[in-house]
């Protein structure tokens, strides 16, 4: 159980970290990657709680979906940016 | 006593000393490229070992592991190389002891030809 | 002597959980973000490791799936900001 107790508190502090460099990075490719690692200790952490499917589904949806469309989301405004100067 | 359960740990305990190995490479090294190398190589062969061994302590589970330890030897490399290539054509340095620079000669020759 | 292969498996998720917190400093160190994918791509690898001995320790098979969701799954991202770097999408 000690073993579990300390993932746990990896797990809380890495998804801290991540976070907050996801507010304090100047760039915003690195703010969409902080992002995504967020969403995969999120996943670990609902693995640990015995909750296989939603772990399941926040893998799914957090790291490979959202990553792409905030991506994607960045390059369309980027593009209007440059045609506005 | 069950041998297979030991030999399984310790082919674990091998895998784990990979990625860790893996782990303090990406930390350590003093280049993007470099960083890359220890950080897909070490980390590929670590969870392919530890995959293995935890499919040796519960022989049961070994099909789905199998087809897990494909995928992984499938679309790991996959991504190293689109990253790696992103960065050389982004124009990122390489460090300062290195020597050869493949990629940047065969497009210096290319563009001679044309 | 019984249970030295559950003391193994422990001993290899301590090595797999430093490896984590070396991977996070390196995301927080990075100077550029090429630097950054390198370490999100070590967490997708570690963590399937990580998934794979939870499964084991706690003994559900369910876990496995979880796993196999993100071995498909996970190169995704990564492709996808090389592409970006790369110039089109």
């Amino acid at each position: 159980m000690e073993l579990q107790q300390g993932i746990f508190i990896l797990m809380g502090l890495a998804m801290i970290i991540a976070a907050g460099l996801a507010m304090h990075v100047k760039d915003l490719i690195s703010s969409i990657i902080a992002v995504g690692v967020v969403s995969l200790f999120a996943s670990l952490l609902y693995l640990l709680m015995q909750a296989p499917d939603v772990a399941m589904t926040e893998a799914a949806i957090g790291a490979g979906l959202s990553t792409l469309i905030f991506l994607y989301a960045l390059h369309k405004t980027k593009d209007v940016e440059e045609e506005n100067d | 006593m069950e041998w297979y359960r030991i030999v399984g740990s310790i082919v674990t305990l091998i895998g784990s000393i990979f990625l860790f190995l893996g782990a303090l490479g990406v930390f350590r090294m003093p280049d993007l490229y470099n960083r890359m190398q220890a950080g897909t190589k070490a980390t590929t062969l670590g969870t392919i070992l530890t995959l293995l061994g935890i499919g040796i302590c519960h022989y049961e589970w070994l099909g789905q592991i199998l087809i897990i330890i494909m995928f992984i030897a499938l679309t790991n490399p996959i991504s190293s190389h689109a990253l790696a290539r992103a960065a050389h054509f982004r124009g990122i340095p390489l460090t300062k002891g290195s020597v050869a620079d493949k990629l940047k000669e065969k497009e210096a020759t290319e563009v001679e030809v044309d | 002597m019984t249970n030295l292969p559950e003391i193994l498996l422990q001993i290899s998720t301590y090595f797999v959980s430093a490896g984590i917190i070396l991977a996070t400093l390196r995301l927080i160190k990075g100077p550029s973000m090429a630097d950054r994918v390198v370490a999100l791509d070590t967490f997708t690898v570690i963590s399937i490791s990580l998934i794979t001995l939870i499964a084991c320790i706690s003994g559900r098979v369910i876990f496995l799936d979880v796993g196999m969701v993100y071995a498909i799954l996970s190169f995704i991202g990564v492709v996808a900001v090389a592409r970006h770097l790369e110039g089109g999408l």
